[in-house]
């Protein structure tokens, strides 16, 4: 047999080809392979970080297993239809956060009318009694240089907040990327998001750092050097806190 | 009989070489320090500067380098005699991009907390110049063990750079090691070495160190 041309267009067509091959099989069948696991991973940071806004600390140093077996007996999962009515047809698993809040409208952030919106709840109850205690609402929004999200914990009241996690995908690390912090996150304790005429004021992020608001239950310290990405937080809990108002209300009107 | 004697000694050189030959430990051993990847030739300097916050995402990032350049060198040179020279540049990128897809599939998998923090930084191993530079300057030419020596002995030079600006970051910007507080809960943390800008000084007076040491001068 005669030797193979190597500048041949066949030779180079069929190397490329076999090369091509030989690398589409090995990935797809490693991403086939890592599917599953890489899904458990993420269901974990999702029960990870809806026990953390509302349990705080206490979750802390607990392992995998763990945290999904407390998550499995103490939170109720729902979806919320836009006007706060229950869809009982639709998992939490089965919404994607990001499309969800691409519906909302750029300037105003509101969901523009005759749009529907699936928001998942959680509802996570006392060990002990089967009580709700905290209602967990996760919120997407952009901070500065690229999407941010996180949940948020209130109180049986629906006002007080007990605790908040925030995430990113691309802040300044150190300057923005400090959301992620429990220092920073911590200061959102205690906070309330309806004011005492019952209206939603949401709670807003301050500019500039150090500062005290212990007395202003709507106010928490800024983050020196992030103002923006704390803005965009400002925006994210206000847009959602908007659309979880009208489930609020009916629940505090039951009450 | 001596003329006989040399001969067979030439002939049997190449076969008995043993594994860590001199030839074969300067590969691993020369990338450390007088022809370290980024403090000598500064390649790679992009990710240096962006994953160098926190050590233990260092350490995955210099894994997986390290793993990338290997094993991407051991197979380009196992087709070095096939591939055909118009189209090498493409093959080499083929190769290299797919074992960087498997490596950000794995951390995914297995080190979900790293990989994000790592992010977008795993797929730019890619277009990591040292990688593509060692295919093109020594796997296409060189047999596959001394080719794996060579991506090892870069991904550990590249490693020890990022390691030593990681360790600085770390225990200055943030006043920990590996995630622990080594200097007290009432350390500020420096802004500075936080950002990139920090990490390009750190990089900046390591290179000027290495070379003043070594008597490095740039080639005009």
């Amino acid at each position: 047999m005669s030797k193979l041309n190597k500048n041949s267009n066949g030779y180079i067509f069929g190397f490329a080809l076999l090369v091509i091959l030989f690398c589409g099989i090995l990935l797809s069948a490693v991403s086939g392979a890592l599917s599953e696991k890489q899904k458990t991973e993420r269901e974990l940071e999702r029960k990870k970080f809806i026990l953390k806004s509302a349990l705080g600390t206490a979750i802390d140093g607990k392992d995998k297993l763990a945290i999904s077996e407390l998550y499995d007996k103490i939170v109720e999962e729902k979806v919320l239809n836009g006007d706060g009515s229950v869809n009982p047809d639709v998992k939490v698993t089965e919404v994607n956060l990001r499309k969800e809040y691409k519906k909302l409208d750029n300037k105003t952030g509101l969901l523009p009318k005759g749009t529907e919106i699936s928001l998942p709840i959680y509802l996570v109850k006392n060990e002990q009694s089967g009580d709700v205690e905290y209602y967990v609402m996760p919120m997407y929004g952009f901070g500065l240089w690229d999407n941010i999200w996180g949940y948020i914990a209130l109180k049986s009241d629906l006002n007080t907040v007990e605790g908040v996690v925030f995430d990113h995908k691309g802040e300044t690390p150190g300057l923005g990327a400090r959301i992620t912090e429990e220092k920073v996150q911590s200061r959102y304790k205690g906070k309330q998001i309806f004011d005492q005429s019952h209206s939603l004021v949401s709670v807003v992020m301050q500019k500039g750092e150090g500062n005290d608001y212990a007395s202003d239950p709507h106010s928490v310290d800024g983050m020196s050097g992030a103002t923006l990405t704390g803005k965009g937080v400002n925006i994210m809990l206000d847009n959602y806190m908007k659309l979880y108002q009208p489930y609020m209300e009916s629940k505090m009107k039951k009450d | 009989m001596s003329a006989e004697a040399i001969s067979t000694v030439e002939k049997a050189k190449p076969a008995s070489e043993p594994l860590f030959s001199k030839k074969n430990r300067k590969l691993i051993n020369n990338p450390l320090d007088a022809d370290n990847p980024i403090t000598v030739q500064v390649l790679g300097v992009c990710s240096a500067l962006a994953v160098t916050v926190k050590l233990i995402p260092t350490l995955y990032m210099c894994i997986s380098v390290t793993l990338v350049v290997a094993l991407s060198n051991l197979l380009i040179s196992l087709m070095r005699k096939v591939i055909p020279s118009r189209i090498r540049i493409i093959v080499q990128l083929l190769v290299v991009a797919s074992l960087v897809a498997v490596v950000d599939q794995m951390l995914q998998a297995y080190a979900y907390d790293v990989s994000k923090q790592l992010s977008v930084f795993v797929g730019l191993i890619i277009t990591n110049c040292i990688v593509m530079g060692r295919l093109e300057a020594f796997a296409l030419a060189n047999k596959p063990w001394p080719s794996v020596l060579d991506g090892i002995g870069n991904g550990l030079g590249y490693s020890m750079i990022l390691i030593i600006v990681a360790f600085f970051r770390e225990l200055l910007g943030s006043g920990s090691l590996f995630g622990y507080k080594v200097l007290g809960e009432n350390y500020l943390g420096n802004g500075v070495l936080m950002s990139p800008v920090g990490a390009c000084i750190a990089l900046g007076l390591l290179i000027w160190a290495q070379r003043a040491r070594n008597g490095y001068t740039e080639e005009a």
